[in-house]
């Protein structure tokens, strides 16, 4: 069993709304995985499951091989659209937060060798991310951009097994976004990290993932729309070039599944 | 040019808000002066003269009977009753405030006692007060403080539960326990908000000062102010509200500024 995280036959429900039904995804470690889908088709629901944020109302999720609890822990980081970062804190303070909490349960700060490696340990990882002369702004005076390189330094610093990313980019400039998706594909080479990425833009799911999977609701029915949940319809692996050269040369190695009218149901989700 | 653009600039600003001010001034003087041209012994509307010599003495002549000078006497009773009243109800309103936002079960326990208190006009309360804590000084900090904290408890609880989702997610997956989400996401993130409860519960809690003051209590400006009513001075009553004015105004502004000083994240100190 080669995967990092697996979901077995997951269902999502509130109420007697189906969000996601009968979702099996394996995942393995070091794969970057885009998720798309139109909206309300349960792409944040499946992040929030893996997240911890939420519980599965049936089925069972599985990090390494152990169920997962509905709580968010430092083995998963995030990095959401807005409000990832805390406004209070400096970018460098933002990023000590989470060596902080680790190493100091009580007052959650540091002092002396311990603060002065911590910090060196976060100035490096704030160069890593291209915010080596931002050490001291606060949130408020970064722009958008900047703010997202401060949330995903602000992750990695805990080392997380999976880093997940719920559409980090969608708030960006495009040149910006082009400047993350290079930032982004760096990291996950150097850190070897395995993402999960919910994306509203094809494109960048195609450019960036090693994997695609969509989610759409196989089924439909026009008087209880609620009836019905989303799931996986095509699950697509990308065979990237050389993994120096990663750009949008992508190829689709899976045949689509499910019949052919989901197109025209996009977005009735 | 719309009139919803025409901005002013910081020195014209100072001088469009002192006019209102000024008129009403020159109003007072102009039916003060008519009133006296009718009636030299006027108490209604006492000229600036008048006031100043009745004032004079509260001011620099010790009292017969205490040895104190009144005004000063009456200005530090009054300030030490609102300091320790506001400084009780904001510490609690921090506490209280804070665990109220931050833990849902909290929340769910003590929420509706917290509001069931904040409902209850607290002047109401009075009569409880003074016969279980007497008429001294306690029973008048308790009214501030019953006044003020529910309102403030409710504004911080608040203003902590609305911290957005995706920050206290982000807090545990670096791994905040809920005490250090509480010490360093909530707690920073709730100070300027407390400032601001300070600066809007200043104005009720004058209000419950000047009334427990005037209802029982021998020395202090509300007390002042009902004394010398009896006697239609005016000349006393005017300058003393003139005197509270100045002082919530000062407390005000440098609230606002300490806010401003120690969290310069939260004022928009942008780009």
């Amino acid at each position: 069993m080669s995967a990092l995280l697996s979901l077995r036959d997951v269902w999502v429900e509130y109420g007697d709304k189906i969000v996601l039904e009968r979702v099996s995804i394996d995942i393995e470690a070091g794969s970057f995985v885009s998720i798309v889908g139109p909206s309300g088709a349960g792409k944040s629901s499946l992040l929030r499951l893996i997240l911890g944020q939420e519980a599965a109302t049936r089925g069972s999720i599985l990090l390494d091989g152990t169920p997962l609890t509905p709580e968010c822990g430092p083995d998963r980081g995030v990095v959401f659209q807005r409000y990832s970062v805390f406004p209070h804190l400096s970018a460098l303070r933002n990023t000590l937060f989470g060596l902080e909490c680790d190493q100091a349960p009580v007052l959650a700060r540091l002092f002396g060798t311990a603060r002065r490696e911590a910090v060196e340990e976060a100035t490096g990882m704030l160069a890593a991310v291209g915010l080596g002369d931002s050490l001291h702004l606060y949130p408020a005076q970064m722009s958008g951009g900047m703010q997202q390189r401060l949330a995903i330094a602000q992750a990695l610093i805990k080392r997380p097994r999976i880093l997940l990313l719920d559409e980090p980019f969608g708030a960006l400039d495009p040149g910006i976004r082009a400047d993350m998706h290079q930032l982004i594909t760096r990291l996950w080479r150097d850190y070897s990290l395995t993402i999960i990425m919910v994306t509203h833009d094809i494109r960048e799911a195609f450019s960036l993932g090693t994997r695609v999977l969509a989610l759409d609701k196989r089924r439909h029915d026009p008087h209880a729309p609620h009836r019905f949940g989303a799931t996986a319809v095509y699950d697509l692996a990308l065979r990237k070039p050389a993994p120096d050269a990663a750009d949008e040369t992508e190829e689709a190695a899976a045949s689509p599944d499910g019949e052919q009218d989901n197109e025209e149901k996009v977005g009735h989700g | 040019m719309r009139w919803v653009n025409r901005h002013v600039r910081r020195g014209d600003r100072l001088l469009l808000g002192a006019v209102p001010i000024l008129l009403l001034v020159l109003l007072y003087l102009f039916l003060a002066t008519q009133r006296h041209a009718a009636n030299p012994f006027d108490k209604i509307l006492p000229l600036p003269d008048g006031m100043m010599k009745a004032m004079a003495g509260l001011l620099f002549q010790p009292d017969q009977l205490t040895g104190q000078l009144l005004f000063w006497a009456d200005t530090l009773a009054s300030l030490e009753r609102l300091g320790i009243g506001l400084g009780i109800a904001t510490v609690t309103a921090l506490l209280v405030g804070l665990v109220l936002g931050v833990l849902p079960p909290v929340r769910a326990t003590f929420g509706p006692l917290v509001t069931g208190i904040a409902v209850i006009p607290p002047i109401a309360l009075l009569p409880i007060l003074f016969i279980a804590l007497g008429l001294g000084e306690t029973a008048k900090i308790a009214l501030i403080v019953i006044g003020i904290a529910p309102v403030m408890v409710r504004d911080i609880a608040a203003h902590v539960a609305a911290l957005p989702r995706e920050q206290i997610v982000k807090a545990q997956t670096l791994g905040a326990s809920s005490w250090q989400i509480m010490t360093r996401v909530a707690l920073p993130q709730a100070m300027p908000r407390l400032f601001h409860a300070m600066r809007l519960s200043l104005g009720p809690a004058w209000v419950f000062l000047i009334s427990a003051e005037a209802i029982a209590s021998d020395v202090g400006l509300g007390y002042r102010i009902f004394l010398v009513r009896r006697y239609l001075s005016m000349d006393v009553i005017i300058p003393y509200v003139v005197w509270i004015a100045l002082l919530a105004v000062a407390m005000d502004i440098s609230l606002t500024l300490l806010s401003q000083r120690l969290f310069p994240w939260a004022h928009g100190d942008s780009h």
